[in-house]
């Protein structure tokens, strides 16, 4: 029931937003993210001890059920989308968007589905919520976005429903292998079934359900909607885009593709490992030579989700560890950087790095907060992002040296052009436009401290999360022995 | 059976009600009179039986589809504003008659036991159709769709007529169980040929009726013709009629036949799939979009129907009313919206006039919205449930190019769907509030509120036999 509670609850709260429109629809959804983030600490601290669940009949007659559990995989991902909603919705404070019930309304149904998507143990559960997210993001890039709003955002949206599509095709053909005449779609059940297929079967059904994720991701070379609609976006949708949805797409390959298909992965894992590691390189080069700070970091979200996907796919304990470590480190850090950026924007109306400078003259908490969220990102030890790139790295090493030591360049060129990005716009000569740059506000503060001590607290404290998470790793990848 | 006797009754009255009622009260009365035969219809659940010496054959799966077919006509008669554009020239009583009739004819065709209980339930749904096809009597376009409807559906009649005597022939018998069985019980060798030229023929004559390719021809320019009300009712009333009645046909009588009509079947489906999506992608008119899109249905639940499976007959039943739903409210908001641009812009119909709808009309923006998601197959909507229907039971087959096929052509219909969704959401317009009558506007909340209901909970339809 408590699961229940937190997948709907946002729903709930959302859509009251979207029908009565009230005034003071800000303090109300942060109110509702804050409840829900209470909430989900709640079920996680059952969790931590056994796994939670719910399961109500669906569609009975199909074998489908509404069922919905917490394990050491899904708590990692339902924590960071509770945790992350409420600063995604602070960011907004006092600006026009933060009394916007429309716009409050749709950050709170996107949560609904991303929540739905993490929690579901039914596979169709999960193509329900995960195609079901895509239309609250998709109005709320389409309605508030920026330059050129129309054309990319359906480029997004039509090219992920592409690739779920195939998603969907292959998650029906082992349905349909499962044992009759009820069939059934429980990940367990559907485990056991891929089990009994032959090696050329789980190659084609890797691609298949691999494809939907890569374009999630995304991988190369599927990412050619993700910078335009990373840039596209008001800045909160870039979060909820770079901060939690893109995980589904890891969280896809942990959950379903790697125990499902081991024979598919050891058939073309390698391939999509060489994929993946040609964007985290591609997308390092190609960030470095950004002009727009926000594009700089939609490609810096497309060069460490490389990373992820390379060590999820080496098949080891490390790998999917340290991915799912990486996707919780990676949501924090990336949208206090989303956030900096657009703390930047607002004051003065420019993202283009040449054309700022000198900000630690007139903001000195502003800097500090940018550097430490760099930190994590470019994983300097004792930030967040150190564990998770450790570990993902050591299993991509493992798996193959050549291919670990071309990923290992990402930290190399990850703080080239982090680095970059702080210098050219905190420190140097104070440019026209920052000229006047007034210091960060209270509610501005508040998002960014928290965040940043989250990054060092993450880089101090990681076996809180790796202890809750490792016994359900563990028990995933007997499926892929 | 009750409700084709009471239906024919009432639409005979109707016609004389049209002598001391306005307008506004006929179309309460027929609402009233629909909802009544809804009734007596339902009242005949889990009553298997035959009727007219066996010739009319109430199930479970036939009354589903006649409740369907007459929730249909009771959503047109709710959104229907009297019909025509001044006052002199609309005779309401008559169309309302019209199509209480035609409703007679539609469920004789889900509920036939013989062929001729067909042909006849068939004609009665025709005649009416060319009939209000040309009811916007002083429009070019209207007489021409209707001119174009008759000759083309007379000729596809023909060639049905022609397929049932042919079986006749062979089989000596016009009811469908008599069929089945010298069917089943005649060695393959001296099985006459013409009986397999004679499903086939009645096949052709139905693919014609239910717009699928390359018998769809004049489905775009008799959609666009008709006034859009009765656009409205052709798309849902005559395709979900015609698809119960061809998988009774297909699986009953001929079921042993399988083999001959699969391999026809599984290539129109494919055929309607690629004409319809890749048309519609082009068309500049919302309502010739939809037209094309209905086409493109049609591939998916022929696709369906090639599978044979024991839950087709749920999965076309889940579907139609699935497409029925989005499809009154799609055809809804263009006859809205095109009334409302009539005189304003010299196209109503086209994507441009929808410009910044949904900037002081939300609500009929959000029904709009939901009803083009669910034609385009996406998840929280029916239309995500039907598709899935339909790739699981030709799953079941084990066929899989058509399924790819299906696929691809999904979303190429999420491109001209949502090009209606950023018409009205993100490009600039001047389109004023829309005063919807309290009838329009519940006809409207109660589809797209069945639309996210079956999307989110699909088993209170597909579990219903």
């Amino acid at each position: 029931m408590y699961l229940l509670f937190i997948l709907l609850f946002p729903l709930l709260i959302g859509s009251a937003l979207l029908i009565f429109k009230p005034k003071n629809a800000f303090v109300l959804s942060l109110a509702a993210s804050i409840i829900e983030l209470a909430a989900t600490a709640f079920v996680l601290q059952q969790a931590s001890s056994n796994p939670v669940s719910f399961s109500a009949p669906w569609l009975a007659s199909e074998g489908l059920y509404f069922s919905l559990y917490v394990d050491g995989i899904s708590g990692v991902l339902i924590g960071l989308c509770a945790l992350l909603v409420p600063f995604i919705i602070a960011t907004t404070a006092n600006t026009d968007r933060a009394n916007n019930s429309q716009f409050q309304g749709l950050m709170l149904a996107m949560q609904t589905a991303l929540m739905g998507a993490f929690l579901a143990k039914d596979a169709f559960l999960f193509y329900f919520f995960f195609e079901a997210s895509l239309l609250p993001i998709y109005f709320l890039a389409a309605i508030y976005g920026g330059e050129n709003k129309n054309a990319i955002t359906f480029k997004f949206f039509v090219y992920t429903l592409f690739g779920s599509l195939f998603f969907l095709i292959a998650l029906v053909y082992v349905y349909l292998l499962t044992p009759g005449p009820f069939h059934s779609a429980d990940i367990e059940v559907l485990y056991q079934t891929a089990k009994g297929l032959s090696a050329d079967q789980q190659g084609y059904l890797f691609a298949a359900f691999f494809l939907a994720f890569a374009i999630k991701m995304p991988v190369f070379p599927f990412h050619t909607w993700q910078p335009d609609t990373y840039t596209v976006a008001p800045a909160q949708g870039t979060m909820l885009l770079s901060g939690i949805m893109l995980k589904m797409g890891t969280y896809g390959v942990i959950r379903f593709v790697l125990p499902m298909f081991p024979l598919g992965v050891a058939t073309w894992g390698l391939t999509a490992s060489v994929l993946s590691v040609i964007g985290i390189i591609y997308g390092s080069i190609i960030a470095i030579q950004q002009k727009d700070a926000k594009r700089l970091l939609a490609y810096s979200s497309f060069a460490h989700v490389g990373l992820m996907s390379a060590g999820i796919l080496s098949g080891s304990i490390e790998g999917i560890q340290g991915a799912l470590y990486q996707m919780l480190s990676h949501g924090i850090n990336i949208i206090g950087l989303f956030f900096v950026i657009e703390i930047i924007e607002r004051r003065t109306k420019s993202r283009e790095i040449a054309q700022l400078g000198g900000i630690t003259q007139f903001s000195y908490p502003l800097t500090v907060t940018f550097v430490i969220l760099s930190l994590g990102s470019v994983a300097l030890p004792l930030t967040n992002g150190f564990i998770g790139e450790f570990l993902l790295l050591k299993s991509v090493f493992d798996q193959n040296v050549t291919l670990g030591i071309i990923a290992g360049i990402t930290i190399i060129l990850g703080a080239v052009y982090t680095l970059r990005l702080i210098q050219k716009s905190m420190f140097g000569n104070v440019s026209r436009i920052t000229s006047d740059f007034a210091d960060l506000t209270f509610a501005e503060k508040a998002v960014l401290i928290p965040l940043s001590v989250l990054v060092i607290l993450g880089g101090v404290f990681p076996s809180t999360v790796l202890g809750f998470s490792e016994p359900a790793v563990q028990q995933l990848i007997q499926w892929f022995k | 059976m009750n409700s084709i006797i009471a239906l024919s009754l009432l639409g005979i009255l109707n016609l004389f009600l049209g002598f001391w009622l306005s307008r506004k009260t006929i179309q309460a009365a027929t609402l009233l009179f629909l909802a009544g035969s809804m009734a007596l219809t339902a009242m005949d659940w889990n009553h298997e039986m035959l009727w007219y010496g066996r010739m009319f054959h109430t199930t479970n799966t036939s009354i589903s589809f006649s409740l369907i077919i007459q929730l249909a006509a009771f959503m047109v008669v709710s959104f229907s504003k009297g019909f025509g554009i001044d006052e002199e020239h609309t005779h309401p009583a008559e169309y309302y008659a019209i199509l209480l009739f035609s409703v007679v004819g539609a469920i004789l065709m889900v509920s036939f036991d013989h062929l001729i209980m067909f042909f006849v339930g068939l004609e009665i749904l025709s005649v009416a159709m060319y009939v209000l096809t040309g009811s916007d009597k002083r429009n070019l376009r209207s007489n021409e769709a209707a001119l174009k409807y008759f000759l083309m559906g007379s000729f596809a009649t023909g060639i049905l007529l022609f397929g049932i005597t042919l079986v006749y022939g062979a089989t000596r018998s016009f009811y469908l169980t008599n069929i089945a069985e010298v069917i089943a019980t005649t060695p393959q060798a001296s099985t006459p040929v013409f009986l397999s030229i004679g499903v086939l023929l009645i096949i052709v004559g139905f693919l014609f009726k239910i717009s699928a390719a390359p018998f769809h021809f004049w489905t775009p320019d008799v959609y666009e013709g008709a006034p859009t009300i009765f656009t409205m009712f052709m798309s849902t009333v005559v395709k979900a009629a015609g698809f119960a009645a061809l998988y009774q046909m297909l699986t009953g009588p001929f079921g042993s036949l399988y083999g001959t009509w699969v391999y026809p079947i599984y290539y129109i489906s494919m055929l309607t799939l690629l004409v319809g999506n890749i048309t519609a992608v082009y068309q500049q008119s919302v309502k010739r979009m939809l037209a094309y899109s209905s086409i493109s249905h049609a591939g998916y639940l022929l696709i369906t129907l090639s599978s044979n499976q024991a839950s087709t007959s749920s999965t076309i039943l889940y579907y139609s009313l699935s497409y029925t739903l989005a499809t009154i409210v799609a055809f809804g908001v263009v006859m809205l919206v095109a009334e409302y641009q009539t005189g304003r812009t010299e196209k109503p119909e086209n994507f441009s006039s929808f410009e910044g709808l949904a900037k002081q009309n939300p609500g009929l923006a959000f029904c709009f919205t939901i009803s083009l998601l669910s034609l385009a197959g996406i998840p929280l909507t029916a239309g995500f449930w039907g598709k899935f229907f339909v790739f699981s039971d030709i799953f079941n087959r084990h066929v899989y190019y058509p399924v790819i096929l299906a696929i691809i052509m999904s979303a190429i219909g999420v491109y001209y769907y949502f090009k209606g969704i950023i018409a009205i959401y993100f490009k600039e317009g001047d389109i004023e509030r829309i005063e919807l009558p309290a009838l329009v506007k519940f006809a409207m909340w109660a589809c797209t509120l069945g639309t996210l209901l079956l999307g989110v909970y699909p088993s209170i339809v597909k579990n219903l036999f």
